[in-house]
């Protein structure tokens, strides 16, 4: 219970100039003394940024059928005999250029990642607010069903969903389900993570006097809850965030590599790096090495950063 | 005791018969079993025939309860794929991923455990650094990734190690072992290997953690203040005060260990549970996908309330969470 | 001179223990079978591989001609009696003698309401043991194919089926296994030494085989290795000596290598596209498919050369008719494949007002690089102005959604197996969909004269005049674009160079008991 009382600070308010008051900060300059850290960070900078202005980098939408030509398929890297600059790191055995495929596919990658973590939060949040400061059956039932979640390795549940949830959807839905899928699949067992986290903070403010005197001035629970509970528990989500943002990139290329996650004709990291993986020795090797290298490179980059956020917000490494 | 005992019990059997809940909505309402199993050219009678006999006619509740009632017996019926019965197959891979999953633990730690006393004593130097931070690359790099890229390195390009399957298995009554033959062993070592590399990183973290926060406290500065030797100091008493926690995480991976496995075993073709869950999935063959979720769950609610309950005996203080 | 005896015997000895020799040949094939008994699923690959150890009355030769295997001779005695002399002296590998009974008990078991081997003997009707080596079968009217029909039904022993409680198929619904899933007892060239689903098969020789055997082998290991990558690394190292799916994609470096030898052929397996002829798509919008020029327009709009070229690597043959030149009843008039015209084809979806025309695409995972396929044709009609939405899955998935019409466009490969004879595709995939005819008519569609000739060929025993009729039909289904054939797949299997003579058959099954190692 020390920890948790050490690591609940009051929160920073956001005010016009928050970057002066960011530059105060220890975190500010931790980073700035951690160069794994400042790599990183510009790493992932350039990937997100490319990966987001794709379209207006690379030679053709991956996406549009339309555009692909099957006369240029299997194309070299730039580098080699037969490559073409059009192609710099070459295409694939439908004539998709890969730089585009593999920042397209970073994109969704990112995108995906980003939502499973915005949706279990969101929703580890409020129902570990709600079990935390409410207590009684509602608190017994949301950690019942997280201890039932957590009883199941999250990536057996996120197969199972993905794979039956692909049975079940109109295949006219798919385009547009597929993504949607796998941040459910993902989340389904990652909000309990964020509730059970939002819960044990919960219940320590709770019965903190500043709270029971903002209770007896019969301010509004959801306004207790959201101003004064809530901004404690954000450093440790952070860290949570950040790390689990990793992860359900993995476990998304994982699911597509395994023929469960997005759809060949919008191909993520994963589906490239399945297909290439039967081309490999017939010397198509890049079909699935820099799919490969690009999503090992952004999920290095995520983790190394939420490596150093985890020390250098907590306490007791300080 | 005995009140915490049967709490954390019956904790896990309402967990267990939630799983099995879900197992049966999957069971009962996804796929049609129907479809997969007659012949191509089947009539509809035929079809309508064949969902009688499997009782896909009865009520809900009918089915739940007969699901339930033959789960608990380990009888989960029979594959819609190979009508054989689900229970026997998943027997009959369980030594296969026990194998994967032992030895892949055991690299684990003896991998892990040096690692991570290195990388805490010499915190700070750049070669304890670099060390951490590249332990930050094993937790990122996809297993599948690794994995391909074993057996393009190993199996194909030096051809020393084989990239699929077994190898030669000995039976020792229903058991079957690969630990017996050296093609056996051989076949082990790049899937264990890439299978292992997550946990490795895991356990030398932990016990970077555990010893950095050990070697702070005080019983430790008292000790050296005494003048007890460094090597002593950090094998004796630092490595023994965090093994708990490690043998912990260790026991509490298992599960994990098991459901990492099905992709390390599509990528290496082991024919372990994983493989024939992922084959299931293909197939939509729901009893074997039903099966393997309740099992896999089994072992790992199993597990955690048995780390559980030894803390409990350990400390008794926690019997009152 | 007694040295030179002596060595002389040395000689004479070794060569006497030479043949004593064990031969394994390991197969690495690209998937397991899923049971050990033939009769529970229809599939040709698994059949194909129980073929060593069950056999049927007649089976294949090496030119995939009938010839006699447990029968000997037959004639028709009635126009519904075919009668069977059966062979005699033919042991199952338990040692029980093969009789009539077997064969009676083997058809009442295929036969059953709940084999999915059924739709293999469409017209068979009963059977009555005439003596202990001769057998009369039922059919339901003049019936050309029953031979063709009877390769498939593989004898089991009457008595071992009856003492181990497995005379019905296995019946998932039960619950119980089935004794046949997990042991063997044929009267095939081998018998089967061990199991290990997924993982490892072991068939040995069995001494006591009626026939002559031409092979040398002595046991073989079949593994099932899904992943084409790894198979080929299996087979470049030494540890697998033939596999039965070398990936196209890899045949040049299979080539190049001295230890392998690739043998390479056209399969008989035709592959096409087939359209819903249904009033609505499956999203309720009209189906513009209905009219023939968006069909012609989406035809002409696949350019078959650079499939052939890219995606099967030079290795398919383009086709113009829906069957192979080898089956019966193929007409070399007909197989002229279209050429691509994407002009054409847009002037045709104007015409027919079908710009932007959206549907879906139904897509398996069966055919020899099938995803890439079904990828070249979507884009390829996308740039003609078609909007398809591929739906790409499983076979298992797939196979609901299509049987029960859940699909605007879909994939097919048809081998005419194991009838090979067109009627098979005639009566199962273009004939209006009732009864036992038109299973595999997905698109729903009918034609009433389509249908007349199809039956008439059907009881038409007179052989030059059955072809006609059926090559008269697959024109029909020309004229109409019913389907749009693509290709016949390439067939190419590949074998470690030590192996002396491996028969290569276009219906890909592999018959180990004609290989000599």
């Amino acid at each position: 219970m020390t920890i948790v009382e050490q690591t609940a600070k009051k929160p920073a308010r956001i005010t016009p100039s928050w970057i002066s008051r960011l530059r105060e900060t220890d975190l500010w300059w931790s980073f700035w003394h951690h160069p794994s850290a400042v790599i990183a960070a510009a790493l992932l900078l350039l990937l997100v940024a490319s990966a987001f202005f794709a379209p207006w980098i690379v030679v053709q939408n991956p996406y549009d059928l339309a555009s692909l030509d099957l006369l240029n398929a299997e194309i070299p890297p730039i580098w080699m005999d037969g490559g073409q600059w059009r192609f710099l790191i070459g295409t694939d055995t439908q004539g998709r250029d890969l730089l585009s495929a593999v920042l397209y596919g970073s994109r969704a990658s990112i995108i995906i990642g980003a939502a499973s973590v915005a949706v279990s939060l969101v929703v580890g949040s409020v129902l570990g607010l709600i079990a935390g400061y409410y207590g009684k059956w509602a608190d017994s039932l949301l950690m019942r069903a997280g201890d039932v979640l957590l009883s199941m390795p999250t990536m057996l549940i996120a197969i199972l969903v993905s794979a039956l949830a692909r049975q079940a959807l109109p295949a006219s839905l798919r385009e547009i389900g597929a993504s949607a899928v796998i941040v459910f699949a993902i989340s389904l067992s990652a909000w309990v993570q964020y509730a059970r986290t939002v819960r044990a903070l919960t219940l320590v403010e709770r019965n903190k006097e500043y709270v029971q005197a903002a209770r007896l001035i019969r301010v509004p629970t959801w306004r207790i809850l959201v101003k004064h509970i809530l901004p404690n528990t954000t450093t440790p989500l952070l860290v949570t965030a950040t790390l689990n943002f990793g992860l359900g990139i993995l476990i998304e290329a994982t699911l597509s590599f395994l023929g469960v996650g997005m759809p060949p004709e919008q191909p993520s990291l994963g589906t490239l790096i399945r297909i290439g993986n039967q081309y490999l020795f017939s010397g198509q090797w890049w079909i699935v090495l820099f799919p490969g290298l690009q999503l090992c490179l952004l999920v290095v980059s995520i983790n190394v950063l939420g490596d150093w956020l985890r020390d250098a917000l907590n306490p007791k490494l300080r | 005791m005995l009140a915490f005992l049967v709490k954390r019990v019956g904790n896990a059997i309402l967990v267990m018969l939630t799983v099995a809940f879900f197992a049966f909505l999957i069971f009962r309402f996804l796929g049609d079993p129907v479809e997969l199993m007659v012949n191509e050219s089947a009539t509809q009678v035929e079809r309508d025939e064949l969902r009688a006999r499997l009782g896909l006619n009865d009520s809900f509740l009918a089915q739940y309860v007969r699901f339930v009632g033959h789960a608990a017996q380990g009888e989960f019926g029979l594959s819609w794929r190979n009508q054989q019965s689900v229970a026997t197959l998943i027997a009959e891979r369980f030594p296969a991923t026990f194998e994967l999953v032992i030895i892949a633990t055991l690299l684990s730690l003896l991998i892990g455990i040096p690692l991570g006393v290195f990388t805490a004593i010499g915190r700070g130097r750049w070669w304890a650094e670099s060390l951490q931070l590249s332990s930050i690359v094993g937790v990122s790099l996809p297993s599948f990734f690794v994995g391909i890229i074993l057996i393009l390195v190993f199996s194909v390009s030096l051809g020393w190690l084989p990239g699929y399957g077994r190898g030669e298995v000995v039976k020792l009554g229903w058991w079957s072992t690969g630990l017996l033959t050296a093609s056996g062993r051989a076949a082990l070592v790049l899937p264990a290997l890439s299978l292992s590399l997550f946990q490795i990183t895991l356990v030398m973290r932990l016990v970077r953690a555990e010893m950095l926060e050990t070697l702070r406290a005080d019983f430790i500065k008292f000790a050296r203040a005494r003048g007890v030797k460094h090597r002593a100091l950090w094998f004796r008493h630092a490595l023994k005060n965090c093994l708990m926690p490690v043998i912990t995480l260790t026991a509490m991976q298992v599960g994990n260990l098991i459901a990492f496995a099905l992709v390390t075993e599509t990528v290496f073709q082991w024919p372990g549970m994983g493989m024939l869950f992922m084959q299931a999935v293909t197939f939509v063959d729901i009893p074997v996908m039903a099966a393997y979720l309740c099992i896999v769950s089994f072992i790992f609610v199993t597990l955690n309330t048995l780390v559980d309950i030894a803390y409990a005996v350990i400390d008794p203080r926690l019997r009152a969470a | 001179m007694r040295f030179t005896r002596m060595t002389a015997t040395g000689i004479a000895l070794l060569a006497l223990a030479m043949p004593a020799m064990a031969e394994t040949l390991k197969w690495g094939a690209s998937r397991d079978i899923s049971s050990l008994d033939p009769y529970s699923y229809g599939d040709s690959f698994a059949l194909g591989v129980l073929n060593h150890v069950y056999e049927g009355l007649v089976r294949y030769d090496r030119n995939l001609k009938l010839e006699p295997a447990l029968a000997t001779s037959w004639e028709i005695i009635s126009p519904t009696t075919w009668r069977f002399h059966l062979r005699d002296g033919v042991k199952f590998h338990n040692g029980a003698e093969f009789t009539a009974e077997d064969v009676q008990a083997s058809l009442k078991r295929a036969s059953d309401p709940k084999s999915p081997l059924r739709g293999n003997i469409p017209a068979y009707k009963g059977s009555h043991v005439v003596d202990a080596h001769t057998i009369d079968i039922d059919v339901s009217a003049n019936y050309p194919l029953l031979l063709n029909d009877l390769t498939t039904i593989y004898i089991f022993d009457a008595g071992w089926l009856k003492d181990n409680g497995a005379e019905a198929p296995t019946d998932v619904g039960a619950g119980t296994e089935g004794y046949a899933t997990y042991h063997e007892n044929g009267t095939g060239p081998f018998k089967v030494e061990s199991r290990q689903p997924d993982a490892k098969t072991v068939f040995t020789r069995f001494d006591g085989w009626w026939d002559k055997p031409q092979h040398n082998i002595d046991r073989i290991e079949f593994t099932p290795i899904a992943s084409n990558a790894t198979r080929v690394a299996a087979l470049l190292a030494g540890d697998i000596d033939f596999t039965d799916q070398a990936p196209v994609q890899d045949i040049p470096r299979l080539q190049g290598s001295s230890q392998v030898k690739v043998l390479e052929g056209t399969d008989l397996r035709t592959v096409m596209i087939g359209f819903s002829q249904r009033d609505q798509l499956i999203d309720g919008k009209p189906n513009l498919m209905k009219d023939i020029r968006v069909r012609q327009a989406m035809q002409i709009a696949i350019d078959l050369d650079l499939i052939n070229k890219k995606v099967m690597r030079g290795k398919s043959r383009n086709a113009g008719a829906l069957v192979a030149p080898q089956i019966p009843g193929y007409d070399a008039a007909l197989d002229t494949p279209m050429k691509a015209d994407p002009e054409k084809a847009k002037e045709l979806l104007k015409a027919a007002n079908a710009d932007g025309f959206t549907f879906n695409f139904n897509c398996a995972d069966t055919l020899v690089n099938e995803e890439q396929v079904c990828q070249a044709v979507a884009s390829m009609w996308s740039r003609v102005g078609l909007k398809p939405q591929l739906d790409q899955g499983t076979r298992a998935v797939q196979t609901p959604k299509r049987s029960s019409g859940k699909v605007d466009v879909y994939t097919l490969g048809w081998a005419t197996l194991p009838m090979l004879d067109t009627y098979s595709l005639t009566s199962q995939v273009l004939h209006t969909k009732e009864g036992s005819f038109g299973i595999f008519n997905w698109g729903g569609w009918s034609d009433k004269e389509f249908d007349k000739v199809t039956e008439a060929s059907a009881v038409e025993l007179d052989q030059a005049k059955r072809l006609a009729m059926e090559a008269q039909s697959l024109k029909i289904a020309k004229e109409h674009v019913l389907m749009i054939p693509l290709h016949q797949q390439p067939l190419a299997w590949a074998t470690n160079s030590k192996i002396k003579d491996f028969p290569l058959f276009s219906d890909n099954l592999p018959r180990l008991w004609l290989v000599k190692m």
